[in-house]
């Protein structure tokens, strides 16, 4: 299995170190062309202003829409998921428009107010260290979207069929079982194309 | 539920890497570094080479402007402090600053002591010029570093020079053996531990940015090619014919420093950059990269 992590801005090297203890190979994206050779992408964090407008240079809106619609597996962390989201608040204009669902950007509040926490994940046995650093939320969600975490009541983890984001960076931990949900949800995109 | 601890410190500074933070002295320059696509601004009263031209002490920026350019924009907002000046910092920690810098740029307050940076939720980013001032600043606190460079001149080779020391006492460090290592952390000043931390991993456990010196897009990539994980840019923005189509473009080089013929297309009808200085011609006193060692 090769999962790209989209390498415009970024925390790209820590993702892909969690994919590699995941038992993957990780790859870094920089051009739309490499997107065929990969199982799975990943979009790290990072600023997502500065992601979008780089995505829209060199294409990638156009190629990660084609290339979740075709059924591979797309996972958005942080800046990623608002990159994912169809609605973000305050009128903002969408990026991809992939997930049904509202975003709320820098929901927590500005640095001095990230923090971390035990984060309890549907499918995930037991707590997942979570890092929430000037996170955003799903506000909304529709209802094709499987809710798998909510912190204080505001949903953190959300599954759409073969798209997955969450508020939070679960690749600058050691625990990497996020990373192996993803890479399992990857596998059985594969899986299904090649019935 | 914890804040301010250090992986939140440090993370805040990995979603920064491959990206460019900017310099802006008000509102406007803020929204024009942020529709360029920089991934922080660095709010300040005047750009390094404006304090260079203008001489006297130079200060933290203003509540005002940090506020206006907090008000304004949606990514980080970083601002300076003086080195030591505790309440400097404070006071930008409690307008809500995302990061500040304890920068040489400005007059230093304390001749001596750095800030105790672990006795702050926000995170720091300090400059270093070789891998002692490095270690020393992360044993204080710091979450991030950059190179000192040589702010406001518009001229890459201090900054170069300092990241070349940098990567090739890491490799030294990686090579040495164990008995070694508690010679050479008494030789660099540094905590032994750190530099144990150095010679296992083969790289310095947070983010190293360049700064001081970058005019071009060019001078981002080389930066980028390297070693350095993103790049500031302070003078060579608004000091430039066109601000826009400088941060536009320094921002691309820095994603794609490996692709030149991007660079070569995104350098085009840029106009000219800031008017350089050689560093030969700095008087001794004139030199930001000794303040705080």
């Amino acid at each position: 299995m090769n999962i790209g992590v989209l390498a415009l801005q970024g925390a790209v090297a820590e993702h892909i170190r969690s994919i590699q203890l995941a038992g993957a190979e990780g790859v870094a994206v920089k051009k739309t062309e490499q997107l065929a050779d990969i199982d799975g992408l990943i979009i790290p964090g990072g600023e997502s202003t500065t992601i979008g407008k780089l995505m829209r240079k060199y294409g990638f809106i156009e190629a990660i829409r084609d290339y979740a619609n075709a059924g591979k597996a797309v996972f958005g962390t942080c800046a990623g998921l608002i990159v994912l989201a169809e609605r973000l608040e305050g009128g903002e204009e969408p990026h991809l428009g992939l997930m049904d669902m509202t975003v709320a950007r820098n929901a927590f509040g500005r640095q001095r107010e990230s923090f971390e926490t035990d984060l309890d994940v549907k499918g995930i046995e037991t707590p997942l260290r979570a890092v929430f650093i000037r996170a955003p939320l799903i506000k909304e969600v529709g209802q094709d979207v499987e809710v798998l975490s909510s912190y204080q009541g505001e949903i953190v983890t959300a599954r759409q069929g073969n798209l997955l984001a969450s508020s939070y960076h679960p690749e600058l931990t050691d625990d990497y079982r996020l990373h192996e949900l993803f890479i399992d949800m990857a596998w059985k995109a594969a899986q299904r194309k090649t019935k | 539920m914890e804040t301010g601890t250090s992986r939140v410190k440090r993370g805040m500074a990995e979603m920064q890497k491959g990206g460019v933070i900017m310099d802006v002295m008000n509102a406007e320059q803020a929204k024009i570094a942020e529709a360029a696509g920089a991934t922080a601004v660095m709010a300040l009263e005047r750009v390094p080479s404006d304090i260079r031209a203008a001489g006297g002490v130079a200060r933290m920026a203003t509540p005002e402007i940090v506020e206006q350019v907090m008000n304004v924009v949606s990514i980080p907002v970083m601002a300076k402090a003086r080195i030591g000046h505790f309440v400097e910092a404070k006071v930008l920690e409690s307008l809500g600053v995302d990061y500040i810098d304890e920068s040489e740029v400005l007059t230093p307050a304390d001749e001596v002591y750095h800030l105790d940076k672990t006795q702050f939720t926000i995170p720091f980013v300090c400059g270093a010029k070789d891998l002692g001032e490095a270690l020393r600043r992360i044993q204080e606190g710091a979450s991030m570093l950059r190179t000192k460079g040589e702010p406001g001149t518009g001229n890459i080779v201090e900054a170069v020079r300092h990241m070349r020391i940098i990567t090739g006492q890491i490799r030294k460090i990686q090579n040495l053996s164990k008995d070694e290592l508690y010679h050479e952390a008494k030789t660099l000043g540094v905590p032994y531990d750190l530099l144990l931390g150095v010679h296992e991993s083969g790289s310095l456990p947070v983010v190293n940015f360049a700064a001081g010196g970058v005019a071009t897009p060019s001078d981002a990539a080389l930066m980028m090619h390297l070693g350095a994980d993103g790049v500031f840019v302070g003078s060579g923005i608004f000091k430039s014919d066109s601000p826009e189509k400088f941060a536009r473009a320094i921002v691309e080089a820095t994603t794609h420093y490996e692709d030149y013929e991007l660079i070569a297309r995104v350098s085009k009808d840029l106009g000219t950059p800031m008017k350089g200085i050689e560093i030969s011609k700095l008087e001794a006193s004139q030199r930001m990269q000794d303040r705080g060692i």
